[in-house]
């Protein structure tokens, strides 16, 4: 229970929440830190998966690839990249973008290889081009799990991010390494608390965005479901029409 | 008119799914494909708009050998309909239709109202352009997609089972539209189907294939039924199991029409006592004529 209080007590003294190595400046830090990494490794996982997705081919290794991405331990990494590039945000960076960029990778793919065949099959035997069925089929129907797969990045990388202050006067991580150092375990907690914070925050933002980004023909019910009496599909629907009826309309 | 000569495909897995054939597909008709599974019917279809290409022999268009033209550009030109209708989940009905014609290049308000327009002509109201495809039942989808299928309104119209995954009733009210469509756009139609009587239902020239898509016989229904070339042929129309021999009998009240095995095929209608009296088997089916042909016609056939 000290510790809770020491917490709050270092939560609490303005002295901490002003200046270059205060509260807001260190979390713009980690944000801002956070997202460059996803930016890259998105640029760099998401057109291999939606090859991968709209091809089919190379999955096996990309799944290999990604498995042993993940099991690199990032700490590991991180020492490795920072002897050969030496102190600074390169080291950190590089390890980050390593950790992010399986599960967008598995996004990506797995969104395109979620969509029923036949539907892209009838795109293309309608006459779109293979870049218009990856842009106006495949693209909208895969983005709710590639937007799974950055929300499990952006975890990752926002909680992992602390390690950037391993080897940089950088972001939240300073909290825990400097509290570790001089044993001040109320800025210790208090900087684990921001980093959670954080993390939560941005899950729900996450949440919002994949819920928002179903295409709304997907959400939509089928007439059946008129039935099951929830507010949600009544606002969407209208009553089914009858086959028998649509004749009496077209005579 | 579409012109297979000595086509052949063998798939990477070794199938021989179409061998050495060759048919001549005439203009503004329907030819209907049918078979029983693994029979080639969907690959000989697929590969008019080379969703499948051919591993030796050629497809002629109007002359022009397809295998020379671009596959975008020559599917944009022919109409495509498949079971399960295949729309667009995220798009609504009206943009469903009107998406061949935008790839196209035609801008979206003319595209849209002329595809609002073909929802009349598919017989669909027009209510339900603002939805989408999972809102519909599956007979108002599968209008859709013949709905799509013309809306570049191309000489060439490929269906691929569309009516197999509704349910008879509508199925038969999905055939009779386009039979009433067939006469008011004289298309040339290529369909696909395992069911016999929907072919000889919709087909000017039907194609009976037997496994590895060669072809067990070719005519129009009457010239099959009449004369099934072989046993296979005959097994597959049914003739072999009296389904197809009809005749009359008189149960008192009226004449009714019972096949072979002595099941009720349906009720003799407008024939005087003299003609009913005669018209016994073979029974050749007046099906393109309908209930308004001249003479007697059976009603009924086959309630699957």
């Amino acid at each position: 229970m000290i510790f809770l209080s020491e917490t709050l007590a270092w939560l609490g003294d303005p002295a901490h929440w002003v200046g270059a190595s205060g509260i807001p400046t260190r979390l713009a830090q980690h944000l801002l830190f956070t997202l460059v990494t996803l930016v890259v490794a998105g640029a760099i996982a998401v057109p291999i998966g939606f090859v991968i997705g709209h091809t089919g081919r190379g999955r096996s290794v990309a799944v290999a690839t990604a498995g042993a991405f993940r099991a690199i331990p990032t700490l590991g990494l991180l020492t490795l990249v920072a002897l050969w590039v030496g102190i600074g945000l390169n080291a950190p960076f590089v390890a980050l973008t390593v950790l992010a960029i399986p599960p967008i990778l598995a996004g990506a793919y797995t969104g395109f290889e979620a969509i029923d065949r036949k539907i892209i099959d009838a795109a293309r035997a309608v006459g779109m081009s293979e870049l218009q069925i990856l842009l106006k089929v495949e693209l909208p129907l895969g983005l709710p799990l590639l937007i799974g797969g950055l929300r499990s990045a952006t975890l990752q990388v926002v909680a992992t991010a602390t390690l950037a202050a391993y080897i940089a006067d950088f972001g939240l991580g300073r909290y825990l390494f400097e509290g570790l150092r001089i044993r001040d375990y109320g800025e210790m907690l208090g900087g684990s608390v921001l980093v959670i914070v954080l993390a939560i925050v941005l899950e729900g933002v996450f949440a919002l965005v994949q819920k928002l980004v179903v295409p709304r023909g997907v959400t939509a019910g089928r007439p059946t479901d008129i039935r099951d009496g929830s507010s949600r599909s009544r606002a969407v629907m209208e009553p089914a029409i009858e086959e028998g009826n649509i004749n009496v309309h077209s005579k | 008119m579409i012109e297979f000569r000595s086509v052949t495909k063998r798939f990477p897995d070794g199938t021989l799914a179409v061998d050495d054939f060759s048919l001549v597909l005439p203009s503004h008709k329907t030819t209907v494909f049918v078979g029983t599974s693994g029979s080639g019917k969907t690959t000989l279809l697929r590969m008019i708009n080379r969703m499948v290409d051919p591993t030796s022999g050629c497809i002629e268009i109007d002359g022009a050998d397809i295998s020379t033209l671009d596959p975008v550009k020559l599917r944009r030109g022919i109409g495509y309909v498949m079971q399960n209708s295949g729309l667009l989940p995220h798009r609504k009905v009206v943009d469903n239709v009107a998406t061949v014609p935008m790839l196209r290049g035609m801008p979206k308000k003319k595209a849209r109202d002329e595809a609002l327009a073909l929802l009349d002509t598919v017989g669909l109201d027009r209510s339900l352009a603002g939805r989408y495809p999972s809102q519909l039942s599956g007979g108002q989808q599968q209008r859709v997609g013949v709905a799509r299928g013309l809306a570049v309104n191309p000489n060439i119209l490929l269906m691929d089972e569309p009516f197999g995954a509704v349910d008879p009733i509508v199925r038969a009210e999905l055939q009779q539209e386009l039979l009433r469509l067939q006469r008011e756009l004289g298309k040339t139609v290529v369909f696909v189907t395992h069911d016999i009587d929907e072919a000889f239902l919709l087909g000017d020239q039907v194609v009976i294939l037997r496994t590895g898509g060669k072809i067990a016989q070719i005519g129009s229904p009457a010239e099959i039924l009449a004369n099934p070339v072989d046993e296979f042929v005959s097994t597959f129309v049914g003739a072999d199991r009296g389904k197809r021999s009809l005749h009359v009998e008189n149960h008192g009240d009226g004449d009714v029409v019972v096949d072979e095995t002595g099941r009720l095929a349906g009720v003799l209608v407008g024939a005087p006592p003299s003609l009913a009296a005669a018209a016994t088997a073979p029974f050749e089916p007046e099906s393109k004529a309908g209930p308004q042909g001249s003479g007697a016609s059976a009603q009924g056939g086959d309630p699957r």
